[in-house]
């Protein structure tokens, strides 16, 4: 199923002659009006009339979130602020959020994007989207609703938090189509235990789960518990928000990302090389239908591989593989790069343990140190300290043999992790580096 | 023959076992024994309590994990030897102890011993093959 046929099929060579074709006039348009890229253009000595082929964008220079600070809160934006209809901001864990601003054709777009999205996780006119992503400034909440509407289904705007009313209005008002994060969606399973109601008997079908790495273990706990299919969900406000890509429910194997309007590469991180099909690197994403504030070659930090292997749902657009995360939350623990995702994907796998970790991680004698901390439930429960003591040992193991990490595992009471009605809090780094 | 015994998974870190018995004690409910098995990290706090499936539901209700197991109680002499001798008794059986407890009767001149065996049945017949006495399970929760 489609929501704009024409486009998401569209073949491979329509589809990077209309790529060439926008983005030579995204570049002109930024050139013209945003001073940022007419002195980065000049200093590389490019001109947007130097681009000839797709492969000319590499000659580029990259934007990164450093030079979105830099130019806050509209230095950026491409358009007079008369032109702007919404203004959307990312969290700004340091220091002054990211600023976003759109304009009504952004607005158009976005829902398209959104739209096809929907269809793609395999939502349609007649569901009843529950929109649990927070609304506000988050781009998460207004997008999906934004999104849901052209699709001509009904949106209940729930926004995040309340938990308990969550699942009485999922109950009563026969919601179908779930859209939150991972992490939220595992906490109304458990809540929804304590207020003994079973999602089996619930009519949801799909969730659309996003705005933070998750595992392919994760979408197997996900999917026992809450019933439905889980289709994972790209977007990053700085680009546009949630529905850059999307995974279909056919294959459920990499997300497409709309290529009729971004430009997706990977890089090396280190270097800023281009990388091969299929390697992984940082996805820098190029916007060539924004208008608000289109970004050249934007560097998104996610880790993350391309493919252009046709997909067995049809659309030719190319795939990005599940994140493994982004490059400033993977850790770096004693020289090994690891990211949470990773270790989740272990926890899991281990019978009876829950996906609520935390990982702490601390530096003594200037050695780093790795402390997870895993909830103790009555699956895993026992009133053997040796049977605990095992767990534990098998799951310091399993980090080791798969990550090359030294940890030490924790078990602490259920529910003293704390949850998140947003996006998860699972590292807590006490190095003073 | 048997005896319920509640086991909790407690975090070691301040106050968690004063939480525990306060909610039991809120509930009253009245612990006839307990035992606490610890580590570095956790601990498991035994309990065998007057109102088993009451303390359980406080507990768990308290966001506690809570398990409940099955143990032997058997009574012995409380003079020197009589420890002993069970457990040369249970050996001879080749039946293997999980973990055990125990404490002196009230007034009286016997000690209770509680028992996690790895096989519950087989240790009960053996134990009454020689002779000893079980104590069963109402029996100790009003004792």
């Amino acid at each position: 199923m489609f929501y704009n046929e024409e486009f998401e099929t569209l073949p491979r060579p329509a589809l990077e002659a209309l790529q060439l074709k926008r983005l030579q006039a995204a570049l002109e348009r930024v050139y013209a009006n945003v001073p940022f890229y007419r002195d980065a253009f000049n200093a590389t000595g490019i001109k947007p009339g130097d681009v000839k082929s797709l492969n000319d964008l590499e000659r580029l220079p990259f934007t990164t979130k450093q030079n979105m600070r830099d130019s806050y809160p509209y230095g950026l934006f491409a358009v007079p602020m008369e032109e702007i209809v919404r203004i959307h901001a990312s969290s700004g864990t340091t220091g002054k959020p990211t600023v976003v601003g759109y304009t009504r054709k952004d607005i158009d777009i976005w829902s398209e994007l959104m739209a096809r999205s929907f269809v793609s996780a395999g939502a349609g006119k007649g569901d009843i989207i529950h929109n649990a992503y927070g609304y506000g400034l988050f781009t998460g909440g207004l997008g999906a609703h934004y999104g849901a509407e052209r699709l001509g289904a009904s949106v209940i705007p729930i926004s995040g938090g309340n938990t308990k009313r969550q699942i009485m209005i999922m109950q009563d008002f026969g919601s179908t189509v779930l859209t939150c994060t991972p992490s939220y969606a595992l906490f109304m399973a458990e809540e929804a235990k304590v207020e003994g109601v079973n999602f089996k008997d619930l009519r949801l079908k799909v969730g659309i789960f996003g705005a933070e790495p998750w595992s392919e273990a994760m979408r197997g706990e996900i999917e026992a518990k809450l019933n439905l299919d889980a289709i994972d969900i790209y977007g990053l406000s700085e680009i546009m928000g949630p529905g850059v890509a999307i995974e279909c429910i056919e294959a459920k194997c990499g997300l497409h990302i709309w290529e009729d309007h971004f430009i997706p590469e990977i890089i090396n991180p280190d270097t800023g090389q281009r990388l091969a099909e299929g390697e992984r690197g940082e996805l820098v994403i190029t916007t060539i239908t924004k208008q608000g504030i289109p970004l050249i070659r934007y560097r998104t930090r996610d880790i993350t591989s391309i493919i252009y292997e046709p997909c067995l749902c049809g659309r030719t657009h190319a795939r990005i593989t599940r994140m493994s995360g982004r490059s400033d939350d993977m850790l770096i623990i004693r020289g090994v790069n690891v990211f949470p995702s990773q270790i989740e994907a272990i926890l899991v796998g281990i019978e009876g343990v829950e996906p609520h970790y935390l990982l702490v991680v601390d530096r003594m004698e200037n050695l780093d140190t790795l402390e997870v901390h895993v909830e103790v439930d009555e699956h895993i429960f026992s009133d053997e300290v040796k049977i605990l003591q095992r767990l534990a040992k098998r799951i310091e193991k399993e980090i080791k043999d798969k990550l090359g990490i030294t940890c030490s595992a924790r078990l602490v009471e259920p529910k003293s992790i704390q949850r998140s009605e947003g996006k998860a809090t699972r590292v807590i780094d006490n190095r003073k580096l | 023959m048997k005896v319920e015994q509640l086991s909790i998974f407690i975090e070691n870190k301040s106050g968690r076992l004063a939480e525990v018995t306060r909610i039991l004690g809120e509930a009253g409910i009245n612990i006839r024994v307990l035992s606490l098995a610890d580590t570095s990290d956790f601990g498991i706090l035994r309990l065998i309590v007057d109102k088993v499936e009451q303390a359980k539901f406080a507990l768990k209700e308290k966001g506690f994990t809570v398990d409940k197991t099955e143990v032997v109680a058997v009574e012995v002499p409380d003079r020197p030897g009589g420890m002993a001798n069970i457990l040369q008794s249970i050996d001879n059986n080749q039946i293997n102890i999980e973990y055990m407890y125990a404490f002196v009767e009230r007034g009286g001149g016997n000690a209770v011993i509680i028992f996690r065996f790895d096989d519950t049945e087989k240790a009960i017949e053996a134990l009454k093959s020689n002779g000893f006495n079980i104590i069963d399970g109402q029996q100790l929760y009003s004792m």
